[in-house]
């Protein structure tokens, strides 16, 4: 698998893998990401995966810039190596999810989008596991994938002004959690009780990249219950 | 009137999506901290555009850095980036302000809120950090930390390390990744493009009014990691600069990123000002960078 390694700015390096939204690259993606984070090499501040690259921002007066980057490429090119399914044997965690209703105000629109009914959408979402392939766009929020193509609807074309906490959501061929209540463009077919990011616990993030997730359906007493419960 | 705590940023969780925040001027905010004796990571008030008066519940050496205020304490002129000292009782008031957008006051032992994710920036998008991940209001009190060097001298002046913007500023870019993506001669330096910040600019980022950037052909580009100063055009054809605030990610093509030098300068921009991107090489922005930290260190 091909790779380059780009300056972008006086503070960062990218190693980009082919640019496209796949599970093995994005496998390959995380393993290079965790493998730059165990150099900790001096002067770098934050290393970032995405869907298909890693970028290390640094420190340019602290940095060895030229080392750093000869570290990277042993890297990238190291994972050149590796047998090409890097589709690892992951846990599935399994968020709880109130499909509908109040919780899922977009529901309706997803199955006309579909040509199928609600119950149908919601088959759909949950009969898949999802990789997450990056956290992006609000603390925790992560971007999982790949959403039913009958269910891949695009984001709204007017952005609600609030999302509540937990609301579960569709944008083309990703699905989302909102992690805290925030104004977004997805279209919300459900709602979680779970926290995906929080404070209030020791690992702030319930999801990382490279988790496996499954949605599963639970009725409106069970949210309450989950809800109290905390 | 925005009042934030910032430190030097939240580093090391981008990779969770949390967003850096930190100073729009880390310059400003770094000297500030240097004439009160603070480490660079103490955490400082930003002061955007308009001014509080600060109450002092204690004897606290302090300073004030960044945009240009006609500032007074216990009702005498007050320098700015210089050390004073408040008596107990004695009230910081800020007047009229002159030049720059942000301002930094620091006070020795740095403001002493809880850490969050190992940082005292705020991040108001999502409410972590600070003074309860928000921005001052009337009545809030601020502690201050214990740990105060010994060797501040109280008079101490030095020169402010950016020269704050009048009616606009020129910031350099280092070109790319999308560069290619346009026309080549696009902020080269023999053609300069200047731009207006529109009134939605803020910690986020400056949207910007001026000469629309079409890309030779329409891409889809995927999310990735998206560094400050990053000039991004969306599909209105209006660049968008990424400030302290900004999202951790995203896809829209990006024509170039300011220097680091350039941050401090971009970050006293105001909405109503003219900003003019010059592409410059990495040497350029290194001697650049290192000319500002001996200024710095000096």
């Amino acid at each position: 698998m091909s790779w380059t390694l780009t300056r972008v700015g006086d503070s960062a390096l990218v190693v980009a893998f082919e640019q496209r939204i796949d599970p093995t690259i994005n496998a390959r993606v995380v393993r290079v990401a965790r493998a730059v984070q165990e150099l900790h090499h001096d002067g770098v501040q934050d290393v970032v995966d995405s869907f298909c690259a890693v970028t290390v921002y640094f420190k340019p007066l602290h940095t060895d810039v030229e080392s750093l980057a000869r570290s990277l490429e042993e890297i990238a090119a190291g994972e050149t190596v590796v047998r090409e399914d890097g589709v690892e044997s992951t846990p599935q965690r399994m968020v709880p999810v109130c499909y509908g209703g109040p919780h899922g105000p977009d529901l309706r629109e997803v199955a006309r989008f579909g040509g199928c009914s609600e119950a149908d959408v919601v088959e759909h979402h949950v009969s898949r596991p999802y990789r997450v392939y990056m956290l992006g766009f609000l603390p925790g929020f992560a971007y999982m994938g790949s959403v039913h193509p009958r269910i891949a609807i695009p984001r709204r074309s007017t952005p609600r002004l609030r999302v509540p906490a937990g609301a579960v959501g569709i944008a083309g061929s990703q699905t989302g959690i909102y992690p805290v209540t925030a104004p977004g463009g997805w279209h919300l077919i459900g709602q979680t009780p779970l926290h995906t990011f929080t404070l209030d616990r020791a690992d702030p993030f319930l999801l990382r990249s490279g988790d496996i997730v499954r949605f599963k359906p639970i009725g409106e007493e069970a949210f309450r219950r989950f809800v109290t419960e905390e | 009137m925005l009042l934030t705590v910032q430190d030097h940023g939240r580093w090391g969780y981008q990779r969770f999506g949390v967003p850096v925040s930190g100073p729009m001027d880390g310059a400003s905010h770094r000297l500030a901290n240097l004439l009160v004796g603070n480490r660079p990571s103490a955490a400082t008030l930003e002061v955007t555009l308009v001014g509080p008066e600060l109450e002092f519940d204690d004897d606290t050496l302090f300073a004030v850095t960044g945009a240009e205020f006609d500032l007074q304490t216990g009702g005498a002129a007050t320098a700015m980036n210089s050390t004073v000292r408040a008596r107990r009782g004695h009230r910081l008031v800020f007047g009229e302000r002159r030049h720059g957008a942000r301002a930094y006051v620091a006070v020795a032992g740095g403001f002493d809120v809880p850490l969050v994710l190992g940082s005292r920036a705020t991040h108001l998008g999502s409410r972590i950090g600070g003074f309860e991940g928000r921005g001052l209001k009337s009545g809030d009190r601020l502690p201050i930390g214990q740990e105060i060097a010994a060797n501040v001298r109280e008079g101490e002046t030095r020169s402010a390390t950016v020269a704050m913007p009048i009616g606009g500023s020129r910031v350099r870019l280092l070109l790319g990744p999308d560069n290619g993506l346009f026309d080549p001669t696009t902020f080269h330096t023999s053609q300069r493009a200047r731009y207006v910040l529109t009134t939605q600019s803020d910690r986020m980022g400056y949207r910007l009014r001026g000469e629309r950037l079409v890309p030779r052909r329409q891409t889809e580009l995927i999310s990735t990691a998206t560094p400050v100063g990053s000039v991004q055009v969306p599909p209105s054809g209006y660049p968008l600069v990424l400030m302290a605030d900004r999202q951790t990610s995203g896809g829209y093509p990006r024509i170039g990123t300011v220097i680091s030098a350039d941050l401090p300068v971009a970050g006293q921009l105001a909405p109503g000002d003219w900003i003019e991107f010059e592409s410059c090489s990495d040497r350029l922005a290194y001697a650049a960078l290192i000319a500002q930290e001996r200024t710095l260190m000096a």
